[in-house]
């Protein structure tokens, strides 16, 4: 039984299992990543961080890539849909 | 933020099985080995539901020093590998240099392939690793391939009973090629079986050849997937679609290192050294293979390094039968021609720029589309837009220039050291 | 061997030769240009798109002065992919000094008509939040604009296209002069007139003019909107600008309408290599943080190199090449070329038609200064 970790995915509280990915949790809460430059909703496309679709603010950062990172306690993610 | 040198005797770079097994093989031999890969498990990307499931984590290898999520950037003097991860930049100096990795999937671009939910089939099941709940859910798989198979297969089984639900999965390559491509596998046993696991794990999934998704439809994220099939377009209402066409070799550091390429992949001699001496290839980036040519290859690469070629010519007669396979899954899902007309004039090909296929379609050339669009300037630097536009016009996008994966800005500015030539 | 006729033939496809291929089909010419890669893809794609107002010699700031009105009077034509964007120049003081030399340039531009005015180092803060704390000041100089060159040219050879001009694309001219140019695949075509707008080729193909090869680098980031919203230029650069033999760097940051931040910019002399200089670009990232520390966390995605055409005295060279009075020259533009190439157009357009020209054209005459190879 794996422990849940909680974020906070635009400000919603979000409880993914430990080992999860920000984007995973992101696509719990029900959010997409970003808007692209023609103000599309766009979500997670390659899964291995190259793609750069999964962009999300995470504790104050932009740009960071959520496939790529762990949720840890705490995290404040901010999406823009 | 200032880093020292950390030398090795071997430095490799990518932690999925080509790299695992170099890394290991190396240690073994009593070399001094770092193992750097971008992600935050070890393991890789392909293949990951391969290497060990969920619990099982690729586990590292004896006497390798791993340093994950950490990304090179750029080359420092030679001999040294500028990388960065979330914090520092650090520099790794390496007598012997093992490039594993890996491959990414190709994507084709079709009407509405940006909604969210639309992923790559390797990039579902990544996701629903790394924690996305799957149960329950409608799942089309397609693309090309044999990497659909092993996806759908693990959606369906993954947490038991509560799998995905899978409509279809449809297969570019017709039905002759496919059935040419099982012929071939009577020579190699473990895909025999792999084969057969798979067909118990995806009974009475609906499988389908000389298939492709024409379009996929949804308001804000995916709601249905128009499939053509057997000159008919079919309408699936599902919540996710796995979709990609095959896999491209990820070949930017051998590029940037100077590598020979030979047909987009690089180039090697028998004992995986590539035309840079002391500069090993292993797995996806020598060719397109699957995972025991990766793993074989790492093998081989790692040893060789390791100055034991004899042990190493003793793995040739396997890797050998190998890339026969791998041959064979170049020539049996190649790509058909009707998906180069899946694009209409407004859906997007450059997908960090957001450049429609009617844009595109108004140069002669990359250079030009890239320099007028800015197609393939974005953040991914082409790695998702620039298969397609191959496959589509015939462009080769061209050379390769520091940072090869975007880097904090200090990383960059931090790269040269005084004193250094 | 087909030799085709024109009424001018141009070698180069950049923004000079664009322009000039614009202006000289919109005076009723038969006009052919030669490029040899793509439209707008030597130091036109390289550089910033910065399209600015310049003090470094009367000559370089009527031309530049000039310029500038032409692209302001062109922006409402500007297709949205030319990324017109009129930002503003802000010249950074960082200290007393810097600040004089500030309030200089502002009496000379206000002398002739161009609006600026300087900013304490409050109103800096203000305008740039972003900027470092404890710079003096700076000039802030609001007809300024930014854009994106490659969309430029081409916006510019499509309307020459559009009237009569004929393009050679992915052909070199392998010879110029005496009117004709041969191109490398044989053909010839005949005119009355040839311009060389090669930029840093440009010596290839007229030897013996003094145009030389100045190396810069530049690194673009991700999207970080609003973190810069002016053009902003170190009033050091104008040292790095002017010295003739020393590599320099110096800090220059662009906002892209897409919210990325363009960085420069470095000089380098007498490299021939396009790859990038570790050392130099360090260097320029170094100075750009000094100035934007929140630049350090920045996400940088591309880096590349381009050589501008530069000549001894940092004029360009507009008007006839003194050993061939039908061959003309329009080149040599340094960091100007993008801001620079309208004007360029109607100096060469007015000498070569025998109209009188709106800025004084001797300063910009090849036959000013011969300088032998």
């Amino acid at each position: 039984m794996l422990e849940a970790i909680t974020v906070r995915v635009n400000g919603r509280a979000i409880a993914a299992p430990a080992g999860s990915t920000v984007a995973a949790a992101m696509m719990l809460a029900g959010a997409y990543c970003r808007k692209s430059v023609s103000g599309e909703l766009r979500g997670p496309l390659c899964g291995m961080g190259i793609c750069f679709e999964c962009r999300v603010t995470i504790d104050g950062r932009p740009h960071c890539r959520s496939c790529q990172t762990l949720c840890k306690p705490g995290m404040d993610v901010r999406t823009d849909g | 933020m200032d880093s020292e040198t950390r030398r090795y005797d071997a430095v490799v770079v990518g932690g999925g099985p080509a790299g695992l097994a170099a890394a290991s093989c190396a240690a073994e031999c009593g070399l001094h080995v770092a193992l750097i890969d971008d992600n935050p498990e070890l393991g890789g990307q392909i293949w990951r539901a391969s290497t060990g499931g969920d619990k099982k984590r690729s586990s590292v290898p004896p006497g390798v020093e791993v340093f994950r999520q950490t990304r090179v950037f750029h080359l420092g003097e030679p001999g040294v590998l500028l990388a960065e991860d979330e914090e520092r930049v650090w520099r790794f100096g390496y007598r012997k240099l093992i490039l594993a990795t890996g491959a990414r999937e190709r994507f084709l671009p079709f009407p509405g392939w940006t909604l969210p939910n639309v992923m790559g089939a390797g990039g579902l099941q990544a996701l629903v690793k790394s924690g996305l709940p799957i149960a329950g859910k409608r799942v089309v798989v397609a693309g090309s391939g044999p990497l659909l198979l092993a996806v759908g297969a693990y959606l369906r089984k993954r947490g038991g009973k509560h799998g995905a639900e899978i409509p279809l999965i449809c297969e570019q390559a017709s039905r002759s090629s496919l059935l040419r491509f099982g012929a071939g596998l009577i020579a190699y046993p473990a895909k025999i079986a792999q084969g057969f696991a798979l067909r118990r794990e995806l009974a009475g999934v609906r499988f389908a050849g000389n298939s492709w998704p024409v379009a996929a439809e949804g308001c804000e994220r995916l709601e249905a997937v128009l499939i053509s099939r057997k000159g008919k377009i079919e309408r699936i209402a599902c919540d996710y679609l796995a979709c990609g066409f095959h896999l491209v070799p990820n070949t930017e550091l051998a590029a940037l290192l100077g590598c020979q390429m030979r047909d987009g992949c690089v180039k090697v001699d028998e004992f995986q050294q590539t035309s840079i001496a002391g500069v090993f290839c292993a797995g996806e980036p020598a060719g397109i293979g699957g995972l025991e040519k990766s793993i074989l290859e790492g093998r081989i690469a790692g040893l060789s390094a390791a100055g034991q070629h004899d042990a190493a010519k003793r793995l040739f007669a396997a890797r050998r039968k190998q890339q026969k396979f791998a041959q064979s899954l170049d020539r049996e899902f190649r790509l058909r021609s009707e998906l180069k007309r899946l694009p209409d004039a407004e859906t997007i090909v450059c997908r960090c720029e957001d450049v429609t296929y009617a844009r595109l379609r108004e140069h002669a050339c990359w250079r030009a589309a890239k320099l007028h669009t800015r197609c393939g300037m974005g953040p991914c630097q082409g790695r998702i837009c620039g298969p397609a536009v191959q496959f589509l016009f015939g462009w080769r996008p061209d050379s390769v220039r520091p940072p090869i994966f975007p880097a904090r800005f200090e990383s960059l500015a931090g790269i040269s050291r005084e004193g250094e030539s | 061997m087909s030799v085709e006729t024109y009424d001018a033939v141009i070698a180069g496809g950049g923004i000079v030769g664009a322009a000039c291929a614009d202006e000289l089909a919109r005076r009723k010419m038969r006009v052919a240009v030669v490029e040899r890669d793509v439209i707008g893809s030597g130091a036109t794609a390289a550089g910033m798109g910065h399209i600015v107002v310049m003090d470094d010699s009367d000559a370089q700031f009527a031309l530049t002065r000039y310029s500038q009105q032409l692209w302001l009077a062109l922006a409402p034509e500007l297709p949205a992919d030319v990324e017109f964007e009129q930002c503003g120049t802000i010249w950074v003081a960082a200290d007393e000094e810097e600040m004089a030399e500030a309030e200089r340039k502002q009496v000379c531009y206000r002398a002739r008509g161009i609006a600026a005015s300087i900013l304490g180092a409050e109103a800096l803060e203000e305008a740039e939040p972003n900027l470092r704390k404890g710079l003096a000041g700076g000039l802030l100089v609001p007809e300024d604009s930014v854009l994106y060159p490659p969309c430029a040219a081409r916006f510019l050879i499509k309307r020459a296209e559009a009237s009569g001009a004929k393009v050679y694309l992915g052909r070199s001219v392998s010879q110029m002069g005496n009117a004709r140019a041969r191109l490398d695949d044989g053909t010839e075509l005949s005119a009355p007139v040839l311009v060389n707008a090669a930029g840093a080729w440009s010596p290839e193909l007229t030897p013996g003019m003094g145009v030389s090869k100045r190396k810069g680098h530049l690194v673009i980031t991700d999207r970080y909107s609003g973190f810069v919203r002016h053009q902003l230029v170190e009033l050091g650069y104008l040292k790095s600008a002017h010295s003739l033999t020393a590599d320099s760097v110096a800090f220059n940051a662009q906002p892209r309408r897409t919210g990325q931040i363009l960085i420069g910019s470095s000089r380098q002399y007498g490299v021939e290599s396009a790859r990038i200089d570790t050392q130099t670009l360090s260097r320029m990232l170094q100075r750009a943080q000094e100035y934007l520390p929140g630049l350090a966390g920045m996400s940088a995605i591309r880096s590349w190199t381009g050589f501008r055409p530069a000549t001894p005295d940092n004029v360009p060279l507009i008007g006839p090449w003194p050993d061939d009075q039908k061959l003309y020259l329009a080149t040599g533009h340094e960091g100007l070329g993008i801001t620079t190439s309208l004007g360029t157009a109607r100096l060469l357009a007015d000498g070569i038609t025998g109209k009188e020209t709106a800025i004084a054209s001797e300063p910009y005459l090849p036959a000013r200064e011969r300088v032998h190879a």
